[in-house]
């Protein structure tokens, strides 16, 4: 399984994952037509927090824990584990009971107060051979674990 | 190896599933007295109309087959041997057991009202499927437009949400001074009250039924405790849930408010285990045992007694309450002590915009948080409570809007961003 690890000293706090990480998961994949067409908002919409305080910044994504505490609180069994070990979320049956955010101590799992559903939660770039965040960051802040 | 399990929701499932992590073979049987798995939470969700068909379940469809388990739908266990090691059915049927899992869950607290009968029309409970059902069909049939709850707690605020997505008013009615009493403080409840006085709904505190007048056989008003008469042609009765222990009352397996569980999840009596909402396992904070009646607490230690009841070795390292209601489009999640009683507790708050913030602080460590409309990244409230994290530094931080882990400690932050704590 793909793991990601990040480096808040490598961070330049561009923020440049998050855009690419809405325009991963976008329906044309393309950045412009992402934000322009589709609605995506580049900070919002990604799977990523993002913090920054001062001078330093990073970005953080799902940690796919071993001993997900977002699997065992999922009321509907959206949140789940694939056969590779990815945590992944199924929107379908997301009724927006907050448990997931309740227990995600990362506090990686973003609400979509308005749909009542988890807005996202990042699923490793499923068939991406490298994450959209780890492919598009300049300084090497976000990698992947080998 | 034959394993027996009384109970079948999150606590059985989840022991099902490690039992079957180490024990492909081992016979399963589980006895249940409801007639298809179901998420009880999600009952509210449910009668709201916010369920697509057949979503009601939470695992997956070939649960029973994959597991291969038999599950005995609509039974009773009625007795439990622990000598000759067997569970007795309603039907007579004896089941013997190698390893037996009581996680039987709890059911509605009953008190007694004047002129409340069993049977009365229009009156109902709000924890199974059933009551859902029962409830849409009573509601549809009277053409109902209102009702009353008795009880601003959990189950209240589940009926509440249920009823509001049926596009119903109510009132609700408690005893005590505020909403969700046993987390929330009057502050928090009166960004709900708020909420429910713009569509019509009204919260009617320290007020409780004296009294219920019946026509017919149906409900027809209310007496409160205020000497006020209330018109009521469905009540809900929310006023709680105790653990359901009567199984083992009159055996060795030792209960106080609930099922006595070691760290292995295992009662007094060999090779009888316990798990949810039955059972009174480790509350993290007091390091006592303590029944902790949520969806996650009953998830780990269905898990940890099904590893054990495998002979997998584990243990349960305690949890502590907390909870997550939406209501009116007002989330809130609590953690811990929210509401301290004795003295040595530190209570921060910060309210504004609608968004009330309150954090419980005791010997330096959060015991306790309230978040109301401000639930982003509520989980590393939780984690800095697990962790008994110094925050003496850190009071200011903790009631920022920003709130992260930039906040905190390096050591801590890197531990848990880039280190080994990266996941758990």
């Amino acid at each position: 399984m793909k793991r990601i690890e990040i480096n808040e000293e490598y961070c330049l706090g561009c923020r440049l994952c998050e855009v690419h990480c809405v325009t991963a998961h976008s329906k044309s994949k393309d950045i412009i037509k992402t934000f322009k067409s589709e609605g995506f908002k580049p900070l919002v919409d990604s799977c990523i927090a993002f913090e920054k305080c001062g001078y330093t910044t990073f970005a953080l994504q799902c940690r796919h824990c071993h001993d997900a505490p977002c699997i065992e609180a999922c009321l509907t069994s959206a949140m789940y584990r694939d056969k590779e070990g990815t945590v992944l979320h199924d929107k379908d049956k997301c009724v927006g009971c907050w448990m997931c955010i309740m227990v995600c101590p990362f506090g990686v799992i973003k609400p979509d107060f308005k749909n009542k559903r988890v807005a996202s939660k990042c699923d490793l770039c499923g068939d991406r051979e490298t994450p959209a965040c780890v492919e598009h960051c300049p300084n090497e802040a976000i990698k992947l674990k080998k | 190896m034959k394993y027996v399990i009384v109970g079948y929701s999150v606590a059985a499932v989840n022991a099902i599933t490690a039992i079957r992590e180490s024990d492909k073979t081992g016979e399963i049987t589980v006895i249940s007295n409801e007639d298809q798995l179901y998420s009880r939470p999600l009952i509210s969700y449910y009668l709201a109309g916010k369920l697509k068909k057949d979503k009601i379940g939470f695992t997956s469809k070939d649960f029973e087959k994959d597991m291969k388990i038999t599950v005995l739908y609509g039974a009773e266990a009625v007795k439990i041997e622990t000598k000759s090691r067997h569970v007795e059915l309603n039907n007579k049927k004896k089941l013997p057991y190698d390893r037996l899992l009581v996680c039987t869950g709890g059911s509605p607290i009953k008190i007694p009202v004047d002129g409340l009968k069993d049977g009365l029309k229009g009156v109902f409970t709000f924890t199974k499927l059933a009551d859902a059902k029962e409830l849409e069909k009573y509601i549809e049939k009277n053409k109902l437009k209102e009702a009353v709850i008795l009880g601003g707690g959990l189950i209240g605020m589940k009926a509440a949400e249920a009823l509001l997505g049926k596009k119903m008013k109510f009132k609700i009615l408690d005893i005590a001074d505020r909403l969700l009493a046993n987390t929330f403080d009057k502050e928090a409840s009166a960004l709900l009250e708020e909420k429910l006085k713009a569509n019509g709904c009204e919260f009617l505190k320290e007020t409780t039924i004296k009294k219920v007048i019946a026509k017919a056989g149906k409900i027809e008003d209310l007496v409160l405790s205020s000497g006020k008469k209330l018109k009521a042609k469905l009540l809900i009765m929310a006023v709680g849930v105790r653990p359901e222990i009567s199984l083992v009352k009159g055996t060795p397996i030792t209960a106080g408010r609930g099922i006595i569980v070691d760290s292995r999840m295992e009662t007094g009596v060999p090779g009888v285990f316990s798990a949810g909402d039955c059972a009174e396992g480790l509350e993290f904070l007091s390091g006592k045992g303590a029944v902790i009646a949520i969806w996650p607490t009953a998830a780990k230690q269905g898990k940890v007694a099904g590893h054990n009841m495998a002979g997998v070795k584990d243990v349960f390292t305690g949890s502590f309450a907390m909870n997550s209601v939406e209501i009116l489009g007002v989330p809130s999640i609590s953690f811990g002590i929210t509401n301290p009683k004795e003295d040595g507790y530190e209570v921060l708050k910060k309210s504004a915009d609608g968004k009330y913030k309150k954090i419980v602080i005791k010997d330096n460590k959060l015991v306790g948080v309230i978040l109301v409309n401000c639930i982003e990244r509520a989980g590393i409230y939780g984690l800095l409570i697990k962790e008994k994290l110094d925050v003496f530094g850190l009071k200011k931080e903790l009631l920022t809007d920003d709130f992260g882990f930039l906040l905190l400690p390096t050591d801590f932050r890197k531990h848990f961003v880039t280190g080994e704590g990266t996941e758990v």
